[in-house]
């Protein structure tokens, strides 16, 4: 049997809405994932730190506040910068307009409001 | 039968509920820059609102200026940045402060921004005993939910006494703590959780006032509450009806205050976001009209209802006049404001009512077991019976044992397609060139009696409000607070 998947949820930049990451945390660990949440308000250094440090094969950014285009922007940069190839997706309030945006960068997956645990642990497991 | 503004305020504080006064019309607004939010709020006056609720952006609620570097992407998102006093003038510029009353969603940095306040109101040449308004100013459901924390439990109970003190004073006709369960509701609670954990916030705050010196009717007359509205129409209701009861014994059994004003629980309504979809967003219109009307027939003091688009983005100019004239149609068209508490002697909203009271209390039992809710919060207790209500509702609805329309029944398949509130890209360094203009025209500053304030026991109000009158930003002065109190962080496991 191959280990579980470890999973980094991460919520970046100031914002405290931490819902959605919660139950997706609770979600993914109860369907047999290996979970780091990183607990509110990081910067984008300390989550590619966590990733590497943790050794993740997905990394899930949450945010709420608009503040997304910015922080995961500099979040995919510094994976580029460190050479870290691993999976990220985002989940929070997020503007259609703004999900080609996130692609572009990297990002794989949006998952908004209303998104199933369900459809993240396909999403996973068929991605990484 | 209970009486309407009798003890225990059951069917509400007032005799005449509604006939009397309406509601305050409040809807929570403020985003990008000063200038963009004072359009906003000159807007809403102009539409008939009747009051303002102010929001800020995340930097600003956490005591960091705009130009800081762990501001990046957060300046004027979700609501509006305020680092100095040029930018408080300008968010007021052509609103007379004796004229509209302000509610404030500021908690860490209250004090500050409260100063602030003061301080145009000053400059507008309207004595602080005219202002009304309030600050919401509830740090402990910060440390359960919305996050918005800077220092440490004791520190942050600290300057809540200061501003409940000062005020006392000063400023008589302010709401000097808004004691949330909006934001527990949110973030997963059931309605019997919102009511026990905010009334135990609130005897928390209650014994801090205590503490400081303050007799319990000096300043327990200006606590108020804030609460969410869900769509279970008639548990709402109930809950609203239990909140004031359960509040008004409290007082009485705890405290025995001797003003009857102490006694009664006043509370501001916003209808539940996280009911929201992004889904078929026109469909969130109905849920707030349901949301709005429960508010209404539980008797509530102001009511905020939110806007159609608020699961994509905030809201547009076109979505927020729409939320405001949904309430609008409630007061002035639907006729439910006719009689207090109409449902009052429903047998079944009366069991609901007394259920909910009891559930609280329950809470209210168990947290006196573990010492009290400061330790309760501390000890990770509040935050993962919150958390657990919120998986246990997401596992509900992807069972589909609770139907959300648009989300896992009837789903359309049509993707929302509507314009959503666009922020300015360049706000940002735009932010930066003023607030470096600001910092060089002004000079260096002294905040050495700022700091020897924080390290002493005096009230910090005065200094505060010193510090902002000599063009003092709210990053400057969090930073020495922060020096002296140093910063808390919520490391909870899940």
């Amino acid at each position: 049997m191959s280990d579980p998947l470890k999973v980094l949820l991460a919520k970046a930049g100031l914002d405290g809405h931490e819902r959605g990451a919660l139950v997706v945390a609770m979600g993914l660990r109860d369907a047999g994932m290996e979970v780091v949440y990183t607990g509110i308000r990081n910067t984008p250094e300390q989550i590619v730190a966590a990733a590497i440090q943790e050794d993740v094969d997905a990394i899930g950014l949450s945010s709420l506040s608009g503040g997304h285009a910015a922080q995961f922007a500099r979040v995919m940069k510094l994976l580029k910068r460190d050479k870290c190839r691993v999976l990220v997706f985002a989940g929070g309030i997020i503007p259609d307009a703004d999900v080609p945006k996130l692609k572009k960068l990297g990002i794989k997956a949006v998952f908004g409001p209303g998104s199933s645990i369900a459809s993240i642990v396909e999403f996973l497991k068929k991605n990484v | 039968m209970e009486v309407p503004g009798q003890f225990p305020f059951t069917r509400g504080i007032y005799p005449t509920g509604y006939r009397g006064k309406l509601w305050t019309m409040r809807q929570y607004a403020g985003f990008g820059t000063a200038r963009e939010t004072n359009h906003r709020y000159r807007y809403l006056l102009a539409q008939g609102q009747t009051g303002l609720s102010m929001a800020f952006d995340l930097p600003t609620q956490i005591g960091y200026d705009s130009d800081d570097a762990l501001a990046l992407g957060e300046v004027g998102r979700v609501g509006v940045a305020i680092s100095s006093l040029a930018d408080m003038e300008q968010v007021f510029a052509g609103i007379p402060l004796d004229k509209v009353s302000t509610s404030m969603t500021i908690n860490a940095t209250a004090p500050v921004l409260l100063a602030l306040y003061l301080v145009v109101a000053e400059k507008q040449g309207v004595p602080w005993s005219e202002l009304t308004g309030t600050v919401q100013n509830d740090i402990l459901k910060e440390y359960i939910a919305r996050g918005t924390y800077i220092f440490p439990p004791a520190p942050s109970l600290r300057l809540i006494a200061d501003v409940m003190e000062f005020c006392a004073k000063e400023v008589p006709g302010w709401n000097t703590i808004s004691v949330g369960g909006y934001h527990m509701r949110e973030a997963g609670c059931t309605a019997a959780q919102e009511i026990a954990f905010t009334l135990a916030n609130g005897l928390t705050y209650i014994q801090t006032g205590l503490d400081r010196g303050l007799a319990v009717d000096d300043f327990a007359p200006r606590i108020a509450f804030f609460f969410n509205c869900h769509l279970n129409f008639f548990e709402e209701i109930a809950k609203f009806r239990a909140a004031r009861r359960l509040w008004a014994k409290l007082m009485r059994e705890r405290f025995r205050p001797k003003n009857e004003r102490s006694l009664m629980l006043r509370f501001h309504t916003q209808t539940a976001g996280s009911t929201l979809t992004a889904q078929q967003p026109d469909n969130n219109v109905v849920r707030t009209t349901l949301e709005a009307l429960a508010a209404v027939l539980g008797g509530t003091q102001s009511l905020h209802t939110n806007a159609k688009d608020e699961a994509l983005a905030l809201p547009t100019e076109e979505s927020a006049l729409l939320a405001l004239r949904t309430q609008q149609i409630i007061a002035h068209e639907s006729g439910v404001t006719a009689e207090p508490d109409p449902l009052g002697g429903s047998r079944y909203v009366e069991a609901l009512t007394d259920r909910l009271e009891r559930e609280a209390r329950n809470y209210l039992t168990k947290i006196d077991g573990l010492g009290g809710m400061l330790k309760a919060i501390e000890s990770g207790y509040v935050y993962k019976e919150i958390y657990r209500a919120a998986y246990e509702h997401q596992k509900a609805v992807e069972a589909k044992a609770k139907v959300i329309v648009g989300v896992n029944e009837f789903l359309s398949g049509q993707p929302p397609k509507l314009k959503t509130q666009k922020i300015d890209a360049q706000l940002e360094p735009r932010r930066r060139r003023e607030l470096a203009a600001l910092r060089k025209k002004r000079g260096p500053v002294d905040l050495t009696r700022l700091e020897q304030t924080a390290r002493g026991t005096e009230n910090l109000m005065p200094v505060i409000v010193d510090c902002v009158r000599r063009q003092v930003t709210v990053g400057e002065i969090c930073r020495v607070l922060r020096g002296v109190f140093g910063e808390h962080r919520t490391n909870f496991s899940i």
